[in-house]
């Protein structure tokens, strides 16, 4: 843990110091503007683009040194912790759950919400929570057919369907 | 007295048989809305603007159509608390706060009082606010008239200066999060140059700016659930939770340890609601903040405070009465949901503004007796249906848990359409939980996320009205007090550290 805090730490710093490069980044459209020209006080304009942004972005750094010094303090409850960051059970976890919705995601796109729903809660369900097909189908299903009804039917928000258009157009004939 | 014989015809009107069926319907309608993640009252609201010409068409009036989106306005301030509860994800921006002590309180399995408190309190917010708004209308909405640029902006400092109280004990992680929050709000167009900010690796996606359910659903929906998962490891359920009507009615004779957040949310709540551009979720977040600030027991809060979630409760529904004062009385929308009630108003033929009250009376009254009607039904719908949102929590954690990442995932593309929205939240609700593991508070970033959208242009158009000096915040009447009142609670922390540090020295 106490290594995973002043790692942490400094890619927040990193992070700080690239949000405060980007924010004074001039337009593209006007090649007489430098960058960091927008993060002061501009006459008759008062504060520039960057300016908010910047600043907030300077006190980020600022925090993240004095995370660092508390670290160095052995200060804050991480920093004086040995106590592993994520052990083996979390880290399957992330792997598991943390993949599985990377996966939903990736499926989504291929095959459209409702499908990848389906499988994603075969997966989780069936094969993480280790319940009944029984339990795990009607839930699957049952939740498929509410949400097309709410979203698709009823709010009238259309989810993406991908490659499984096809299987809908005979239920938007019959309820739209 | 003319107004109490007004209210007292406003409400005959609004219990008039269509009238009254109209609130109830759209008490439920809103309390489902406000309890999905993804959609607020402002959804509810907008998509069923068009089924109100169907009820004008119907009834002939505009009373009866206000009537039914104002009772979708009040279910869904009550709705958002249920998922703010029973799942830990926001159901709307407004109950944010509720998550801080309503989640804790879930997960030890005492959800009943937190449903029961969450309700309560918005009843008595509801309650206070439709008093405040009957009695004093004219008066207030001249006060709201008087904030200018640099006094909302003091009032935004004074929201972040308890943000720092909001976090846990480590003062730079949570001036982190803010900052951080206040930062990815500028993502996306400049509103005041036009000129493109942080768009990162020249991503499309991010030229609309990262919206703030994608960042409040990713933290508390999937972020959340890979902590509670890593936590309470496989197989574990999530709380036991008591529905028996007995614990109900014990958590209703509870309810009165959590005066003092319900009257701190009643009264900050409708006062922030009636600022034009504030609206329930600032006061919302200032109750909880200010109740914390004021609390003999400050550190119960996030650990399951009842207080901690009537105050943000009681303010949320407080302060959406009190948005609808500057609509009605200035035309001035004091929220995004009254920014579309003021439109159906003008398409129902009606004119907001001072002569509102004077010109149509037979609108105004039942509208406002329509409030204390919807407000008595959703209490009870509410408090009725407490053991079914208590059901949820019974179910295995591993069939609540993907659940929940479903309507995460659902919730976020329903309300913007856009799947680059979806990637992002979960990007953003990995990064909450690794966060989360090394003590960042996360809360102070959501909530920042929605603030700073208001707080950048309100600095900017002050500084450019005074050249540039700062003291603008401190010069002037209102603003002045509110700016140093902000400033004493960004330094107390530190103040109260170098003390400590130079007692243990001595």
């Amino acid at each position: 843990m106490r290594r995973a805090e002043i790692i942490t730490a400094f890619i927040l710093g990193i992070l700080s110091i690239y949000l405060m490069w980007k924010s004074g980044e001039a337009p593209d459209w006007n090649p007489d503007v430098a960058r960091f020209d927008n993060i002061g006080l501009i006459d008759g304009e008062g504060p520039g683009s960057g300016f908010w942004p910047f600043w907030l972005s300077a006190i980020m750094l600022i925090c993240s040194i004095w995370i660092g010094v508390n670290w160095y303090r052995r200060a804050s409850p991480p920093s004086q912790s040995e106590e592993e960051f994520l052990d083996g059970y979390g880290r399957r976890m992330l792997f598991v759950v943390g993949g599985g919705l990377f996966g939903f995601l990736i499926l989504i796109e291929v095959v459209g919400f409702y499908v990848a729903i389906l499988a994603f809660m075969i997966y989780y369900v069936r094969f993480l929570g280790r319940h009944s097909w029984w339990a795990t189908l009607s839930i699957s299903i049952g939740l498929v057919v509410a949400s097309f009804f709410f979203f698709d039917i009823a709010m009238r928000i259309v989810l993406p369907k991908g490659l499984s258009e096809p299987l809908f157009i005979p239920l938007y004939d019959i309820f739209l | 007295m003319d107004i109490l014989a007004s209210l007292f015809n406003g409400i005959l009107v609004a219990l008039e048989p269509i009238n009254l069926g109209l609130a109830i319907v759209g008490v439920i309608v809103g309390l489902f809305v406000g309890a999905m993640p993804g959609l607020g009252s402002v959804n509810g609201v907008a998509i069923l603007l068009p089924f109100t010409f169907v009820i004008q068409g119907f009834t002939g009036g505009a009373t009866s159509p206000m009537i039914f989106l104002a009772a979708i306005y009040y279910g869904a301030m009550y709705g958002g608390a249920i998922s703010s509860i029973t799942l830990g994800i926001p159901g709307a921006s407004t109950a944010v706060a509720t998550t801080f002590d309503g989640r804790p309180l879930a997960l030890a399995g005492k959800a009943h009082l937190a449903l029961v408190a969450a309700a309560l309190a918005s009843f008595a917010g509801g309650t206070v606010s439709n008093v405040m708004f009957t009695a004093f209308a004219p008066l207030l909405a001249t006060v709201a008239l008087s904030f200018g640029d640099p006094e909302v902006f003091a009032l935004m400092l004074l929201a972040f200066a308890t943000f720092v109280g909001l976090g846990g004990d480590d003062i730079p992680k949570t001036i982190f999060s803010i900052c951080i929050g206040l930062v990815l709000a500028t993502v996306g167009f400049d509103v005041v140059s036009g000129e493109p900010r942080l768009i990162f690796f020249d991503i499309t996606g991010f030229s609309h700016g990262i919206r703030f359910l994608v960042l409040a659903i990713g933290v508390y929906g999937i972020g959340e659930m890979l902590w509670t998962i890593n936590t309470s490891r496989y197989g574990s359920s999530m709380s036991n939770v008591d529905v028996s009507a007995r614990a109900i009615i014990d958590a209703i004779k509870d309810f009165r340890h959590a005066w003092r957040g319900t009257v701190i949310g009643s009264l900050l709540g409708f006062f922030v609601g009636i600022l034009p551009a504030a609206g329930a979720t600032p006061g919302s977040l200032m109750a909880y903040g200010v109740a914390k600030l004021t609390s003999r027991n400050p550190g119960e809060y996030g650990k399951g405070s009842i207080d901690g979630v009537a105050a943000p409760e009681a303010a949320n529904n407080s302060a959406s009465t009190g948005a609808m004062l500057p609509m009605m009385t200035l035309g001035i929308p004091g929220s995004p949901t009254t920014a579309v009630l003021l439109a159906g108003m003008v398409i129902w033929g009606l004119q907001p503004g001072p002569l509102l009250f004077t010109n149509q009376p037979d609108f105004v009254w039942p509208l406002i007796g329509s409030f204390y009607i919807s407000n008595v039904i959703a209490v009870l719908i509410n408090l009725a249906f407490i053991p079914v949102f208590l059901w949820m929590l019974r179910m295995p954690f591993t069939i609540l848990a993907p659940l929940i990442f479903v309507l995460s995932l659902v919730g976020t593309f329903a309300a913007y359409q856009d799947m680059f929205d979806v990637w992002l939240m979960v990007i953003v609700g990995i990064a909450a939980f690794f966060l989360r593991l090394l003590d960042y508070p996360v809360a102070p970033a959501v909530l920042a996320i929605v603030l700073g959208p208001i707080a950048e242009p309100k600095l900017r158009q002050s500084l450019l009205f005074s050249d540039g000096d700062f003291m603008i915040f401190l010069n002037r009447p209102i603003a002045g007090p509110i700016t140093v009142i902000a400033l004493i609670l960004i330094f107390l922390p530190l103040i109260k550290l170098i003390r400590d540090k130079m007692r243990q020295s001595a």
